[in-house]
């Protein structure tokens, strides 16, 4: 047995197997002692393939020793390697902090019950994110998605419940539509191995069906305007916890997907010629960065002025998806790891206040940057970084995302861009205001800093928000990598991810 | 033309399916009645997929003498799990509807629309 030619199946075999373990655990710190030291053993695995990669190309595993086209195959290249990295990483760097906010706001008995479900979405969002079957993704996105139902439900407040039946609702909605999708395609060539139906597709035009049956399945996982209404509430009333691993993961596995399939299996920019596909998309993702920013503004829940703020930054990688070239795209992928980061330290911060204060609305934030100066500072990291000043991992996606825009010859998106960028400035100045320049309410009990084990997970995400902003070509040399073998240097199209 | 709708015969009555619980999911105000409408519009998608495999005149996919033509299989193994999948979706959108019904006393859309904007 050659342990490291096994690292794709542990890498979801390891959180799959110990969702069932930690059910019988029952006990709450021995299900978290259990699940943190899973999260991080996944994580490792993650670091390695990437590594592997890097090293030695794409790595084809055959599930069960069954060959591809007849088997199930895990594919791992650059691309799947970064976001399985996010992923799980994200996934990791939670644990700590989740302790002590799962104990405040899910009820004691159901603690347990957290666990296992996170440990099972962590299985689905990592499995759509290696499978290189078009089937199994969809397995994976029902994992994932059934268990994220259940981590929404867990919320104190009744409108969890509501939000999760929406998301539940909708969700099922676009994963049935993804499955018509491949239905189809399964018709016409006969395979669901993805690199098999790159070669074997019929002509563009007996395609359409399909691809918009997919296109819309994924869209509403992912999101994108006018499809996201199922997000605001759920990440809203959804405990802390869950709305940082939610935001951070699950919409940007769904925009990976998006990518795979676009790009990989139906040739992407070949294919944005023929159906104009990537105009809609784009229009999409530029109404979508206005509306969920203009949204936000407006929005007194701090949870869910974020979570509108989220829409808006979907708009901002869907633009870059739809944009056709290398910068473009590159943005896209960089933005999906940069967001992940960005989101989960404001959520976290956020987290910590609520912990430490009960904050709900904008306005309870008010006092808290003299009471809690870490916790407010790394908030205001995430602020800049949303907003894209430079130094931050924000600037380094947008200035792709306008080299991509110029490079297209499409420069009133640069307006478009900017002016997203400034009604970033506005919620995020309301945010701040309230928290350094607002009048601190009388007769609050006094506020302490959030503990150790919740700042350090928050400040590693803040400090990555500038060390990969300052050392940009980490992320990017990957991406531009990436984006590059996706649509070849010359836009010939079946570059296929291979 | 009567051939031609009776030879794609199964996709008519997908279709038809399929609208009928879109439509009932859009349309219906009762969460129980929503559910059901998602479970006959993931329905209509697994009787797309098996009827797909289906070959005129073949058998099931077992090697015996005398037959040489066999249905696809793998339609339908794919729909055994997309079959458990939306059972897993069934049970759990009626227990969350249960949950609502204790902490909202209803189960009607529009009541708990009323009941959340006073919240708000």
């Amino acid at each position: 047995m050659n342990f490291e030619a096994h690292l794709p199946a542990l890498q979801v075999v390891i959180p799959l197997l110990a969702a069932p373990l930690c059910f019988l655990l029952r006990q709450k710190s021995l299900a978290w002692l259990f699940s943190t030291i899973v999260t991080w053993l996944t994580f490792a695995v993650s670091v390695m393939l990437l590594a592997a990669v890097r090293e030695n190309g794409p790595i084809s595993y055959h599930l069960g020793g069954w060959e591809p086209p007849w088997g199930i195959e895990y594919y791992v290249d650059t691309l799947s390697a970064l976001i399985l990295v996010i992923v799980s990483g994200i996934g990791a760097v939670v644990m700590p902090f989740a302790r002590i906010s799962v104990e405040r706001e899910v009820e004691a008995e159901r603690i347990y019950v957290f666990y296992v479900m996170y440990l099972l979405c962590l299985t689905g969002l990592l499995g759509i994110t290696i499978t290189g079957d078009a089937f199994n993704l969809f397995v994976f996105l029902e994992i994932s998605s059934l268990s994220s139902y259940v981590l929404i439900s867990l919320g104190k407040d009744r409108r969890a419940l509501t939000a999760s039946f929406r998301y539940l609702i909708m969700g099922t909605i676009g994963a049935t539509f993804y499955v018509i999708g491949i239905g189809a395609l399964y018709m016409m060539t006969g395979t669901l191995n993805m690199a098999d139906l790159a070669t074997r597709l019929p002509e563009l035009q007996k395609m359409e069906a399909a691809l918009a049956f997919i296109l819309v399945g994924l869209s509403l996982k992912l999101a994108l305007f006018p499809l996201h209404l199922w997000l605001p509430n759920a990440y809203a009333f959804a405990p802390t916890v869950v709305t940082v691993f939610l935001a951070a993961t699950a919409t940007k596995v769904s925009v990976y997907a998006m990518i795979r399939i676009v790009y990989s299996v139906f040739g992407g920019t070949a294919f944005f010629d023929h159906v104009g596909i990537d105009e809609t998309t784009m229009a999409l993702g530029l109404i979508g960065m206005i509306a969920g920013s203009l949204v936000a503004i407006f929005q007194r829940n701090v949870k869910r002025l974020l979570a509108y703020s989220s829409i808006s930054q979907i708009g901002y990688m869907m633009l870059g998806f739809s944009l056709g070239n290398v910068f473009g795209l590159a943005a896209a992928i960089v933005h999906i790891i940069n967001h992940a980061i960005m989101k989960a330290a404001m959520f976290m911060a956020i987290g910590c206040a609520t912990n430490q204060a009960r904050v709900v609305s904008v306005d309870d934030l008010a006092g808290l940057g003299r009471r809690m100066p870490l916790t407010m500072a790394a908030m205001v990291v995430g602020c800049l970084s949303l907003i894209g000043v430079p130094l931050t991992v924000g600037f380094v996606s947008k200035w792709y995302l306008l080299r991509g825009a110029f490079e297209a010859g499409l420069w009133p998106i640069a307006f478009i861009i900017g002016l997203s960028g400034l009604l970033a400035v506005i919620y995020s100045w309301r945010l701040i205001e309230a928290a350094y320049f607002a009048k601190e309410p009388e007769g609050r009990e006094e506020v302490h800093e959030a503990p150790p084990s919740m700042l350090i997970p928050l400040w590693i995400l803040a400090g990555l928000c500038i060390l990969l902003g300052t050392n940009a070509s980490w992320t990017l040399d990957l991406a531009i990598d990436v984006a590059t073998a996706l649509i070849g240097p010359a836009g010939t199209g079946q570059g296929g991810g291979q | 033309m009567t051939a031609e709708i009776f030879s794609t015969f199964n996709y008519w009555m997908v279709i038809m399916l399929m609208m009928t619980g879109f439509y009932v999911v859009i349309a219906q105000g009762n969460l129980v009645k929503k559910i059901f409408g998602l479970n006959i519009f993931q329905v209509s998608v697994f009787l797309f997929y098996i009827s797909m495999g289906k070959v005129a005149g073949g058998t099931a996919p077992i090697l015996a003498d005398g037959y040489s033509v066999y249905s696809n299989p793998l339609p339908h193994v794919l729909i055994l799990t997309a079959i458990v999948v939306g059972v897993a979706t069934m049970a759990l959108g009626l227990a969350l509807v249960i949950r609502i019904k204790a902490a909202y006393g209803t189960i009607e859309e529009d009541e708990i629309e009323k009941l959340e904007e006073k919240e708000q």
